[in-house]
């Protein structure tokens, strides 16, 4: 794969994907920035990986599960599950209108 | 000064009532007062009085059965969830978060009786090796305060060097404590993946994080992870493998230790000071019985590029949950590089481009392990360097976003593979700054590299010397 | 002349009724909080530094759903991250099943005379007023009566999310988070686009709902939230209009004529099977079964409309909108949904054994078909009876106690009479115990019995008082008897049992 060139629609639609607004200066600065990092870390495209199987986890564990009981002693109070937010209201945690659904 | 005292003298002198735990602690924070400003190691202080009070305390319980970390202060990089205190990860985005939990490690060095007195500057979501994205301020290298202390461990690095507190837990993901314990002059452990729990750990990503000890000794680090190992209820990535007595296998003994030295990683690129420490302490483990055995890992290029694709892309989906919504600041608030690594990450996993990228780094990732797994079969242990320069100026690594990742070219292969590395002191420039070396073994070796390190240091006193900046009045 | 078909892919999402949570051990009990955000920890309010451990018997619940569905059970299946963001979803990543689900395949076999169709001479058949006008259309289903296979795609397991609330507050709209709902067990249930009316998906959803039941692994309650559906809707242009003269009638199809058609003789051409249409809707906000059948007949009806103009449906989603009944499009939330999936990272994959699946099998309760079946032969109950028995498992064991507690107490009540009693009187089995309402029955038919000689005395008064009948039913209209009986059963206001009456008063008349 040859070395991407980001694009301002290229990296506004990352940006949208990753709920990061950016200002069109930021854009332009990132947009380089990917294309000189994404480009340097594509060396890895030369590896022969034909038939090797990925590697998502390290510990080789299976199987790890909790029994079904109710761990009273982690659970919160409404007062502090809603202790850092900014909005709150009646034990609700607060945005403004989502016009969906 | 109290603080030259690995931890075994301190909790051997506070038994024996030498001094107390109030001394530790007021010693601590003599040296904040001096040059905390100035090293900006804290982003969170502990009110002196409470932590004095806590002291007193601690000195009023002592019996011959509490453990050995009994009123010994400690500090946590700012990554570490702390009920009630401040707990930001060096970002604005959590400025003013005030967690309703404790990490695990936390919790376990409380039960100890260990006394936090900060929450430390770090890079931000651990995204740097410098301790400079952060929203805090750069830490600055007690050796050199116009260098950079290393990351993003840095804030709990300074402290251990300038003597502002007996230990530290760090969190390394692709270098984070074994970069600033060889850029500060301490010895930092990142263990293998999942031998201390990350519950209430900030995450970086996921697979790659590990929770580990910073102390100014080996041996201080073998006595902190005999407390924090073990398997954890609320971290599934937990290891159910047993924990060794770590401290009772500190034989001092390395005698037919095979020490490998992998050519790639001693190659163009290198500063010269450095391979020239690393050659003399080479030369020193055979002097104290080890075998050299050359050998090759031609994945070396590659350590870069895989870190680089899955760790953003891991970070990218760990760092979504902060959308200001149930606590924390707005997704504005990160920092350019954060912001750039969050969509590198995001680009890697991104339909049409997840098989070129994230798919083929943990294929990549495979062949690492196989390669870790053939070099440690013909050695016991290899030894590497930790960072390809002394610590850079500050604003240095920053200018330069690639440059800055190419940093990390020493440090970014273990994290994926899991295995265990020991950084350790290992020598000064001609301009007295720290050199450090790392020495990797397998998976759960953390006790043959704790011995190989505590047998070093009984023959070298590197780990011994002191940042000029603790002589000044 | 057009034919349609429907084509419908249901999406079901089940909340299990673990204890505790799916990756933590919050409670588990959303619907009946007192209040909001209460039964919440730093997991699955995804708090920083907190992670996820799966629930084992939410894991097992989900093999056994599995397994009654007739599904493969994954061997070796793992859970996968799917990011997006959304006010509900406190980690930005809801914990999945992507590649590799707990289940895989199955069915549900519904009784089928599910066939839907519109004729042009009886358009009231057809729900929605948009259709109504349009009486061109001819629409088939499916037209078996054996059963119809609706074949489940996969099963997997994922979790819950937070539930958001519109509100005004302080004159401004805002939406309300609760959390106390986030993180619970949920399964998901994709089938394949096989169900071909509103009829069928009503018959498919009320069957899985049974089954879901008999496992006791979830309320599955509509109203509550435990059980929520989406269907997939498109519609099928079936054959093309060959020329104005070309009729075709679902009901006669042999008098199809025409070149194109006279290929596939008397059945009308059927397409490639395989072959969907271009697009689909996703209907969203169905909250009953029978909101389930209007949304896909309105929706199929708005679809045939479009395809009539020579156009294609748009590929969205809608929202049901009950009181208006129609569908109305949502506004599009992000511009594609690219869920990035990718493996878990924080939660080892799961690996199961022949053997403990076995195991599992074991604890799976006799299911409805099975239990109907047993219930015809056993007790000799009609299909229909024995349905509606079975019909939830609650009472089919309710039923199943009283039957025995019959046979204990030497009872003479019949089991078919006892049947009648539960069916007909709608008992309610939650507040009857199996010996309090024998007893009742029992005591009832009693009263019902009348003495002999107050029996015969009525019988003979009322023969006396009809000569006329008495004479018909003499010249031979023996049907005519039963009007005596009614008189009498009358005169007894309701006592007595038709079948001694009747013996009584054939021998009085002879």
């Amino acid at each position: 794969m040859a070395a991407k060139k980001f694009t301002i629609d290229d990296v506004k639609h990352i940006a949208q994907l990753a709920n990061l607004v950016l200002s069109d200066e930021q854009l332009q600065k990132i947009a380089e920035q990917l294309s000189s990092v994404i480009g340097y870390m594509s060396k890895i495209q030369a590896l022969d990986t034909k038939g090797v199987v990925e590697t998502s986890q390290v510990t080789g564990l299976e199987n790890v599960f909790r029994e079904d009981v109710v761990d009273e002693k982690r659970m919160l109070s409404q007062e502090s599950a809603l202790s850092n937010a900014k909005n709150t209201h009646s034990g609700y945690f607060v945005v403004d209108a989502v016009l969906e659904e | 000064m109290l603080l030259d005292k690995t931890i075994s003298e301190l909790a051997a002198g506070l038994r024996k009532k030498e001094f107390s735990s109030v001394d530790i602690v007021t010693e601590c924070y003599d040296a904040i007062e001096k040059h905390g400003k100035e090293l900006n190691a804290f982003i969170t202080v502990i009110d002196n009085t409470t932590a004095l009070t806590y002291a007193q305390k601690k000195d009023n319980e002592r019996t011959e059965n509490t453990s050995p970390l009994h009123g010994i202060p400690f500090v946590l990089k700012d990554a570490y969830i702390t009920q009630r205190i401040r707990t930001t990860s060096a970002s604005n985005v959590l400025k003013n978060y005030i967690p309703q939990y404790n990490a695990t490690v936390y919790q376990k060095l409380l039960d100890a009786g260990a006394i936090l007195i900060g929450k430390m500057n770090m890079d931000a979501w651990g995204h740097g090796g410098s301790t400079e994205n952060t929203d805090f301020g750069p830490a600055k290298n007690p050796w050199d305060t116009t260098r950079v202390a290393g990351g993003s461990s840095g804030g709990p690095a300074i402290a251990i060097a300038a003597r502002m507190s007996a230990f530290a837990i760090g969190e390394d993901t692709g270098g984070s404590i074994r970069n600033p314990a060889a850029w500060c002059n301490i010895t930092g452990l990142k263990v293998t993946y999942g031998r201390v729990s990350r519950y209430g750990t900030i995450a970086y990503a996921s697979s790659f994080d590990t929770v580990g000890p910073m102390a100014r000794t080996a041996e201080d680090c073998a006595l902190l992870l005999e407390l924090v190992a073990g398997q954890d209820p609320y971290d599934a990535t937990s290891s159910p493998h047993k924990v060794p007595k770590y401290t009772q296998k500190l034989t001092g003994n390395i005698e037919g230790i095979k020490v490998g030295i992998p050519k790639e990683f001693f190659g163009q690129g290198l500063d010269s000071e450095i391979k020239k420490s690393i050659d003399i302490a080479a030369k020193k483990f055979e002097s104290m019985g080890a075998k050299l055995i050359e050998l090759s890992m031609p994945m070396f290029d590659y350590g870069l590029p895989v870190y680089y694709l899955i760790g953003p892309s891991e970070t990218s989906s760990n760092l979504a949950r902060y959308d200001g919504i149930r606590y924390g600041q707005g997704r504005n608030q990160f920092t350019p590089e954060t912001m750039r690594r969050i969509m590198i990450g995001t680009y890697a996993l991104s339909a049409g481009y997840y098989d070129a990228y994230y798919k083929k780094a943990q294929q990549a990732r495979t062949l690492f392990i196989k390669e870790y797994e053939k070099a440690l079969s013909s050695c016991d242990v290899l030894l590497m360097p930790v960072n390809p320069t002394p610590p850079t100026k500050i604003g240095e690594l920053m200018s330069d976003p690639l440059a800055n990742l190419l940093a990390d070219v020493y440090t970014t292969s273990q994290n994926p593979v899991g295995v265990p590395s020991l950084a350790l002191p290992c020598g000064f420039t001609t301009t007295n700054l720290p050199i450090g070396m790392q020495l990797v073994g397998k998976m759960f070796s953390e006790d043959l590299l704790l011995n190989i390190g505590y047998a070093y240091q009984q023959e070298t006193d590197w780990h011994k010397r002191k940042p000029g900046i603790l002589e000044s009045p | 002349m057009v034919t349609y078909k429907t084509i419908v892919g249901m999406e079901i999402h089940v909340e299990l009724k673990t204890k505790s949570k799916m990756f933590c051990g919050c409670k588990n009990d959303p619907f009946h909080a007192p209040k909001p955000n209460i039964y919440t920890c730093p997991v699955c309010l995804g708090l920083p530094g907190a992670l996820p451990v799966p629930n084992k018997k939410a894991v097992e619940w989900t093999i056994m759903l599995g397994l009654a569905l007739g599904s493969e059970i994954s061997l070796f299946s793992k859970f996968d991250r799917k990011n997006y963001f959304y006010p509900d979803l406190p980690k930005g990543y809801q914990i999945s099943q992507y590649d590799q689900p707990i289940a895989r395949g199955g069915k549900i076999v519904i009784a089928s005379e599910a066939k839907q169709s519109f004729s042009p001479r009886h358009p009231e058949l057809v729900s929605g007023s948009k259709i109504a006008s349009s009486s061109r259309f001819n629409l088939i289903g499916t037209s078996r009566n054996d059963g119809k296979t609706i074949r489940i795609h996969r099963v997997h397991l994922e979790e819950d999310t937070g539930k958001l609330i519109h509100s005004t507050v302080n004159g401004k709209k805002v939406s309300l988070i609760d959390f106390n709902r986030s993180g619970v067990p949920l399964v998901e249930i994709v089938t394949e686009p096989d169900i071909n009316s509103s009829e069928e998906a009503k018959a498919f959803l009320k069957k899985l709902h049974q089954i879901i039941r008999y496992l006791d692994i979830s309320d599955a309650d509509m109203e509550k939230g435990s059980m929520r559906l989406e269907p997939n809707i498109s519609v099928k242009i079936m054959s093309l209009r060959i020329n104005a003269k070309q009729s075709f009638s679902p009901r006669h199809p042999e008098l199809v004529s025409g070149s194109k058609i006279a290929s596939s003789s008397s059945t009308p051409r059927n397409d490639d099977e395989s072959e969907l249409p271009s697009y689909k809707v996703e209907v969203k906000n169905i909250n009953s079964f029978n909101f389930v059948k209007k949304a896909i007949d309105y929706e199929v009806g708005r679809q045939i409309e479009i395809l009539e103009a020579g156009e294609t449906p748009v590929q969205e989603t809608r929202g049901w909108e009950e009181k208006k009944g129609v569908t109305l499009p949502q506004r599009r939330k992000e511009a594609a949904h690219d869920y990035r999936y990718f493996p878990e990272p924080d939660i080892p994959p799961m690996r199961v054994t022949k053997d403990q699946i076995s195991e599992l099998r074991t604890k799976i309760p006799e299911l409805p078909d099975v239990k109907l079946a047993r219930f015809i032969k056993n007790y000799q109950l009609k299909p229909e009876d024995a349905a509606r028995l079975t019909d939830e498992v609650e009472l089919a064991n309710f039923f199943e106690k009283c039957a025995s507690q019959l046979s204990i107490i030497n009872s003479k009540l019949s089991i078919q009479s006892l049947a009648n009693w539960i069916i007909n009187k709608k008992v309610d089995y939650t507040k009857a115990s199996p010996e309090e309402l024998i007893k009742v029955i029992t005591a009832t038919k009693q009263v019902k019995q009348v003495d002999e000689v107050e029996l015969t005395r009525v019988i003979d008064q009322i023969i006396a008082a009809n000569p006329q009948p008495v004479a018909e039913y003499k010249k031979g209209k023996t049907g005519i008897i039963m009007f005596f009986v009614g008189q009498v059963k009358r005169e007894l206001k309701g006592r007595g049992d038709a079948v001694s009456i009747r013996k009584i008063l054939q021998e009085q008349l002879k």
